[in-house]
């Protein structure tokens, strides 16, 4: 039933997933009231958004939320997508969090005294908005997509299930080798169905290091800290893919070395399709492997020097370093998508976020939401879950917390009428 | 390594071209260069080209003086060898391309330079551009550029400096990925 009546409430919080629901703890822990809207479920992106056998790449003890933290007896696993949206969902129900579910915003304006919010269950009127709608909102496909011949069958790593939605003798091409786009290729080459995998740039990293979760390291050493206003290049560092690194629920490294060796064949970044249908690869293959080998060499190095400063040597196995990665002498710079070999394409290349609804001046010229540091350049609003937004970890579960607790800091300051210019938060 | 307190002099202006980028971010519509060429036929395979002015910053620019290069093929293609071969000078772009990205890195990352040389190999099947053999490509079956360097710094480091130098590279770029090239008659 449609309500009419326009409702007031202090802050709205767009997203029930785990980054605007740590907001909405953080709210309540100030007495902020406040409503949170979800266009679907709680955690509905974990319910409509994610292949069957994704893992999270981050550890359950990582994975904790204000006030809630990891207590099974499986710290060192990879929560399942079931085990993620229960976990979501019961966090929300521990803090008693004000959803609204199946409320989609329409807009989001301002108005004289804060901001109208607009859904398709009525409108509110607040002083203050928080976008955790999510950076992944829409699948980042090149444009020469359309040039790909219709008779091949197209995914992202969106909408992407598992192997028996392709034929089944289908050659596969998987463009992308972050994360999604690794798992992806292996997944579906084990199925019986021959991969070639597209890579550009990317992050190699070993699941385990001198016998201790890479996780572990990141967060103990304080790399995943590391904060937006101390970095040398942001803008870079916010455009980073996610590190190469699944939850392999046995710990090994699913890295390219380890895919060439089951038989997934790497090509270069895919540079376009020609008129008469080739895939064109770049010839920068090992050079893209090399970046990756060095980008790695310095993050162990990194972890390295703070182990030995924190006294970790004793207790941590020895430094080591993983092979570098095997390029053939003469990787193939194209496919013609027209023969047949190829039946199927999955885009694990990368996501954007979805801001059609907020009508505000608060997007730069590439349609990014203008912020500093989570605080967007509109006042009274604030942006959660953002690659990099505050910290190297605030597209994390585990940065969701830190991010929230400075964010309604900041709210709540604004709401007590101290100024609409940035307040220094307590680091 | 180059010791904290010491600059390394490899005769790159870095600070000029860091102050550059924070303005062309500011003013992308300056970013938009067209570099030219223009090229006459003297005799036979024989042609003579030559680099002038191009476009940038908004307005068009001049270099010092007119920069000329002769191109032909070698006697052994029944020609008179009166200029390197255009592929030779495809070979010549990405060194220097790479060369000049060794040194703007080096400076940026305070290693001092102390020599880098550049061989370069392109193979290619003559199969292709004859029409012998359809399946044999025009161009380069591939490109081997070897580096020796001499610098203040760990091989990791120098490794590291190459390394990036192909991934800032405009004529690495244009070799190794797919550029719409039209030709058309006045």
């Amino acid at each position: 039933m449609r309500t009419t009546a326009i409702r007031n409430v202090t802050t709205v919080v767009i997203g029930a997933g785990h980054a605007g629901l740590a907001t909405s703890r953080c709210l309540c822990d100030r007495s902020i009231d406040h409503v949170v809207l979800e266009r679907g479920e709680i955690a509905h992106t974990w319910r409509t958004e994610r292949w069957d056998s994704l893992r999270l790449l981050t550890p359950n003890w990582q994975s904790r939320l204000p006030g809630f933290t990891y207590n099974g007896d499986d710290p060192d696993g990879y929560r399942t997508v079931a085990e993620v949206i229960e976990f979501i969902a019961s966090y929300a129900r521990a803090i008693s969090a004000p959803v609204l579910t199946h409320t989609t915003v329409t807009s989001v304006r301002s108005t004289e005294t804060g901001y109208l919010v607009r859904t398709d269950q009525g409108d509110w009127l607040c002083r203050a908005v928080v976008v955790a709608s999510g950076a992944c909102n829409v699948a980042d496909v090149p444009r020469f997509a359309n040039k790909v011949p219709r008779s091949i069958m197209q995914l992202t790593a969106q909408n992407y299930r598992n192997p028996e939605q392709l034929a089944p003798d289908s050659g596969v091409l998987v463009v992308g080798a972050s994360s999604s786009g690794t798992q992806i290729a292996h997944e579906i080459h084990r199925s019986g169905r021959p991969v070639i995998l597209s890579v550009g740039e990317h992050i190699r990293a070993p699941r385990v290091y001198r016998g201790k979760d890479l996780e572990w390291w990141m967060d103990a050493a304080g790399v995943l800290d590391d904060r937006y206003d101390e970095v040398d290049d942001l803008a870079r560092a916010r455009r980073v893919a996610s590190l190469q690194l699944a939850g392999t629920p046995d710990r090994s490294t699913l890295d390219l070395n380890a895919l060439t060796e089951t038989g997934v064949k790497l090509v270069g970044r895919i540079g376009g399709i020609s008129e008469n249908g080739k895939a064109q690869f770049s010839g920068s293959l090992r050079n893209v492997c090399v970046l990756s080998d060095l980008k790695m060499g310095r993050l162990l190095d990194r972890i390295d020097e703070w182990a030995q400063r924190n006294g970790f040597d004793a207790k941590a196995n020895p430094p080591h370093r993983l092979p570098p990665t095997r390029v053939e002498p003469a990787p193939p710079l194209g496919v013609d998508l027209a023969s047949g070999e190829i039946k199927a394409i999955i885009w694990a290349t990368g996501y954007r976020p979805d801001y059609s609804w907020l009508e505000l001046p608060v997007l730069d010229r590439k349609g990014r939401l203008r912020h500093d540091g989570g605080v967007v350049s509109s006042p009274g609003m604030y942006l959660m879950g953002a690659q990099f937004m505050r910290r190297r970890k605030s597209a994390l579960i585990d940065g969701a917390g830190d991010d929230a607790r400075d964010l309604s800091a900041h709210l709540t300051s604004y709401l007590d009428g101290i100024g609409t210019t940035m307040v220094n938060i307590a680091q | 390594m180059a010791d904290a307190r010491s600059i390394a002099n490899n005769g790159v202006n870095v600070a000029a071209l860091l102050a550059a980028r924070e303005e062309l971010t500011k003013a992308p519509a300056a970013a938009q260069f067209k570099w030219r060429a223009a090229c006459e036929w003297k005799d036979g395979t024989h042609s003579h080209s030559t680099v002038e002015g191009f476009y940038g910053l908004g307005e068009e620019q001049h270099h010092k003086r007119t920069f000329t290069f002769d191109a032909d093929h070698p006697e052994i293609f029944a020609s008179e060898d009166k200029g390197a071969t255009p592929v030779e000078y495809v070979l010549v772009g990405l060194a220097s391309c790479l060369t000049a990205g060794i040194a703007a890195i080096a400076q940026n990352r305070n290693i001092q330079l102390r020599s880098v040389t550049a061989t370069l190999e392109g193979d290619m099947d003559l199969q292709g551009i004859l029409g012998i053999d359809d399946d044999v490509r025009n161009g380069f079956g591939g490109i081997k550029v070897t580096y020796k360097i001499d610098a203040d710094a760990k091989r990791e480091d120098i490794e590291a400096l190459v390394a990036q130098s192909q991934k800032r590279s405009a004529v690495y770029d244009i070799v190794t990925n797919p550029t719409n090239v039209t030709v058309v008659v006045d």
